[in-house]
């Protein structure tokens, strides 16, 4: 009697610290996971709240956080210097062709590869994944040099043309999608007597609609934050994108310390991209899983 | 995707090859039409795949500026590279270190923040998103906050340590510190790894853990015995991307420093792009070379990665 009151109480002992441990656990957890938000996020809340801070209040060491007086005028003189509305459109239209091509021939592509038998399919996909390991800087020159010779240098061809011939790594987000189509919808389609491109247009392209958001969502950020494409195909200043305009306008003689107007450009940059982003988070964290998950 | 490297191997080995001359009629209009749908992706891998990855390997061997043809000159660019340019051996140091270092801070932190995110933690989403915005911010505006962020005397940063008593640091002035600043500014995208691993830990069932703690296995055995094992596709995949990706640093180097300060944050391809796009004349052969020697330094780290993954990654019965 006496050692189960013992075992009891030595049980109810452990109870209590396995309670404690569990809250002290959860309290760090919440810490660390508090931190790292702060750890991400403050960079960006700092650049929203002082493109709205004068100048000298910018500079000020410790740091401060609110705009001790609001400046919304910083924008509008960031403006004087940076032509937003043509870095805007131009932008626009690069993402808009981009995202037409992107999506009308890898959805094609993967359809071909999905669906279809034919001889050296399978080695045709993987040199597929393959060319998805291939730097950048090996293509970099000699595709330059071709734009070059074609006289395609200050226009928007060689960010846009190339999206029309697919674009490996979305083909095999669509290829994944379209095999887990069941084959019955496709047998239906062929037996009422639709022909292949009905097939593909009627049947497939409305199931894969989740599939193409994705790859839109994916285009879409490609195209609005690429840089390196942009900087050595167009020169003229009438044909800058966003990213090199914003680039320009802070490497500008006389701008390297004005800070707040070079927030206040960054963040007519980046709201485009989070507005997306909030609307469509969903996708965004799915291309993402696609990009580093097993197929 | 590892795993679709893996299944279409196997695939390939599987299959007794189809020659065209042996299918039905009807086998062969299903081909016709499987290479119709995809012509434009044959024709775009010899347009922006195939010919530039030649073009490239026998510019490397000529001089070439762009406006005047390519000129022969054999191995020269390459025995120069080797024996007598210092910035070559200097920016892959360089990128060595921001390989290793963001690998790391990728992998580890990432891998770290969605286990705890794993841990029928409330608000999910919320962390998720607040994890994962600031690698959606295109990477002019990332860098130019960063700037910021990294300013010697009044950024973001320095203020932070200071609460550690840690004096400031002259980030991009201070040849020691410059490439620490760009690993720790790459921190800004372990949301994408970690996303990516949640997602994973997430498909873990239940009942192996279960199965786990009635053995007896505690946290930490629970991690080393199931939750890593079964991670380790996932695992290998990443660091394969992120390898492949770091190698490659280039954009945020650009803008920030352009390789100040004394070429301690020259990065290759940094090295390489002002070869071809900056000096006058334009060295495109001599970047060229560079190239390919990138090229081959990250094969060779695909190809060790890839073959040595037999060994340590772990696939499930059968997969598909």
């Amino acid at each position: 009697m006496a050692s189960t009151s013992a075992a009891q109480t030595e049980h109810l002992r452990s109870d209590s610290l396995a309670r404690v441990t569990r809250f002290v656990g959860r309290v760090l957890l919440y810490g660390v996971l508090v931190f790292m938000s702060l750890w991400f996020i403050a960079p960006l809340f700092w650049m929203f709240m002082s493109s709205f801070m004068p100048l000298e209040q910018v500079g000020v060491f410790p740091v401060e956080w609110i705009p001790r007086v609001w400046q919304p005028e910083n924008y509008t003189d960031a403006l004087k210097f940076w032509k937003f509305g043509t870095t805007f459109r131009n932008t626009m239209i690069i993402t808009i062709f981009s995202l037409v091509g992107d999506i009308g021939s890898c959805t094609l592509v993967a359809y071909g590869f999905a669906r279809f038998r034919f001889p050296f399919r399978d080695t045709l996909f993987l040199i597929l994944l393959a060319t998805l390991m291939l730097p950048f800087a090996v293509r970099l020159i000699p595709v330059y040099a071709a734009y070059d010779a074609i006289g395609w240098i200050d226009t928007f061809y060689p960010l846009i043309v190339p999206n029309f011939f697919g674009n490996a790594f979305y083909i095999f987000i669509c290829r994944q999608f379209f095999l887990g189509i069941p084959q019955d919808l496709l047998d239906a389609a062929k037996i009422d007597g639709a022909s292949e491109m009905r097939i593909f247009t009627q049947v497939m392209i409305p199931l894969a609609k989740p599939a193409i958001v994705v790859i839109a969502i994916l285009s879409f950020q490609n195209s609005w934050n690429d840089f390196l494409g942009p900087l050595i195909y167009l020169k003229d200043p009438d044909l800058h994108t966003l990213a090199i305009g914003l680039y320009k306008f802070t490497s500008l003689p006389g701008q390297g310390g004005i800070y707040n107007q070079q927030m206040a450009a960054s963040v007519m940059m980046v709201l485009p991209v989070l507005i997306v982003f909030f609307l469509f988070q969903k996708q965004f964290i799915q291309g993402a899983n696609l990009s580093g998950m097993k197929g | 995707m590892a795993t679709a490297f893996g299944s279409q191997f196997s695939a390939l080995r599987r299959r007794r090859r189809e020659r065209w001359r042996d299918l039905s009629p009807m086998r062969k209009r299903e081909a016709k039409f499987g290479l119709l749908f995809i012509a434009p992706w044959i024709v775009g891998v010899l347009l922006f795949a195939l010919f530039p990855f030649v073009a490239s390997f026998v510019l490397s061997f000529t001089k070439y500026n762009i406006v005047a043809p390519p000129k022969w000159v054999g191995a020269e660019h390459y025995e120069h590279i080797f024996t007598d340019d210092p910035l070559f051996l200097k920016s892959l140091k360089n990128t060595a270190v921001y390989v290793g270092g963001s690998v790391a801070i990728r992998i580890v932190l990432g891998f770290a923040l969605a286990l705890l995110l794993n841990t029928k933690v409330r608000f999910l989403g919320l962390w998720r998103t607040l994890f994962y915005v600031p690698s959606v911010v295109p990477i002019v505006a990332l860098s130019i906050v960063w700037l910021y962020v990294l300013n010697a005397r009044a950024g973001l940063l320095n203020w932070f340590l200071g609460f550690f008593g840690i004096s400031r640091i002259r980030w991009f002035a201070d040849p020691d510190f410059a490439m620490l600043a760009f690993l720790i500014m790459s921190t800004t995208w372990v949301g994408v790894t970690m996303v990516i691993f949640l997602a994973g830990l997430q498909g873990i069932p239940e009942e192996y853990y279960d199965a786990a703690k009635i053995d007896g296995a505690n946290m930490l055995q629970r991690l080393r015995r199931v939750t890593i094992p079964l991670m380790t596709p996932t695992i290998y995949l990443n660091v394969l991307i992120n390898i492949i990706g770091a190698f490659q640093v280039f954009t945020q180097v650009f803008i920030m420093t352009g390789g100040a300060p004394r070429d301690a944050t020259r990065t290759y391809v940094l090295h390489l792009f002002d070869h071809a796009f900056q000096y006058l004349p334009p060295q495109m052969g001599y970047s060229s070379a560079l190239a390919w020697i990138l090229f081959m330094i990250i094969f060779a780290f695909t190809a060790v990665i890839v073959t040595t993954s037999q060994r340590w990654v772990f696939y499930q019965g059968s997969e598909d």
